[in-house]
């Protein structure tokens, strides 16, 4: 069967990911998921690695209620709302992935917060919820950017840079629905 | 000199030696050199809070002015004792930290903050450029004068 044929993005991308075998060899959020080796290798950097990721997770929690809070405004049209939640869904991914290896290290993966204070009365329209977005995911960004050259196992390095590759598309694409210049410099900082 | 040069008419020497000759080095030359000039002028000028604007959107992840998110709010962060914006859990590491925040101590703070507070939260290889911390310190203190800092209540140390 073609994955073009296939009804569902999310379906084609688990048949490829299955059938090619790059669970574990060519993808590096799989790799930071299945290294069961992780652990053992992790020596002595593995409680700042904990930490770092432990803080990356807890914004990815609440990227995932930022966009909750987006998706359930009612302010967004179908091709926002769709976006909005398309990239909910990554951001859920993440969070999977990156409580996973903080188990997988012998830390407690930090829980979501009962309640987040965003910043609601300031969400009056559409372009407000993306732009509100399109801010946390500058700086998901720059906080990856800044988390990736601390660790001490350089497979969780590549894979916060395949995290931050992920957030930066969605900083572009949703300036380009913004109306502004979708990536408006050569280097993120 | 053609008339229908790429360069007016001017009597300056050096406008003189350019005329007629617009050679790319000359031209990538006086392009550096007022760049350098502009440098030279915004760090002349001292720290800049709309620049540090800009600096801020890095931090917009984790902190925000009024609210307290992964990281605590900022509103009334210039001389507030750090690890003490009540409610907030900070690791222990900050706790323990005995920092007073000032400029001194954001500054270095900034620079490399695992390295200050070793076990802190705040996994962040820190802000390398000294001018980006002046500039992003500059707008930290503005940021007390915002109306949401106002509405917190919190321009004051804590």
């Amino acid at each position: 069967m073609s994955f073009l044929q296939m009804p569902h993005p999310a379906a084609a991308r688990r048949r490829f990911l299955g059938q090619s075998g790059l669970i574990l060899s060519g993808t590096t959020v799989a790799l930071l998921a299945g290294r069961d080796a992780l652990a053992a290798q992790a020596g002595a950097a593995a409680p700042q690695d904990v930490q770092i990721l432990n803080t990356a997770l807890g914004a990815e929690l609440e990227a995932i209620a930022a966009y909750q809070l987006g998706a359930e405004s009612q302010l967004l049209q179908k091709t926002a709302l769709d976006l909005a939640l398309s990239f909910q869904a990554h951001h859920k991914e993440h969070a999977e992935v990156l409580a996973k290896t903080v188990e997988k290290l012998g830390g407690k993966p930090v829980a979501a917060k009962a309640a987040y204070g965003f910043p609601v009365e300031q969400l009056k329209s559409q372009a407000d919820v993306l732009r509100f977005a399109a801010r946390l995911e500058q700086g998901a960004v720059s906080a990856y950017l800044g988390a990736v050259p601390l660790f001490g196992n350089r497979d969780l390095s590549k894979a916060a840079a395949s995290i931050l590759g992920d957030e930066a598309m969605h900083w572009a694409v949703l300036r380009q629905a913004l109306g502004e210049t979708p990536v408006p410099s050569a280097f993120v900082s | 000199m053609s008339a229908a040069g790429p360069f007016p008419r001017h009597t300056a020497p050096a406008a003189r030696r350019m005329q007629g000759r617009p050679v790319n080095g000359v031209r990538l030359g006086l392009v550096g050199a007022l760049a350098l000039a502009a440098l030279g002028v915004a760090w002349a000028e001292g720290p800049s809070a709309q620049r540090g604007a800009q600096v801020y959107n890095r931090c917009l992840a984790c902190h925000a002015l009024a609210q307290d998110r992964v990281g605590p709010r900022h509103c009334g962060l210039l001389g507030r004792r750090a690890g003490s914006v009540p409610g907030f859990a900070y690791s222990q590491a900050m706790k323990d930290a005995r920092l007073r925040w000032d400029e001194k101590t954001l500054d270095r703070f900034l620079a490399r903050p695992l390295q200050v507070v070793p076990g802190s939260s705040m996994t962040y290889d820190g802000v390398a450029d000294p001018r980006e911390r002046a500039d992003l310190i500059a707008y930290l203190r503005q940021a007390n004068g915002t109306p949401e800092c106002r509405a917190l209540g919190s321009a004051g140390p804590r």
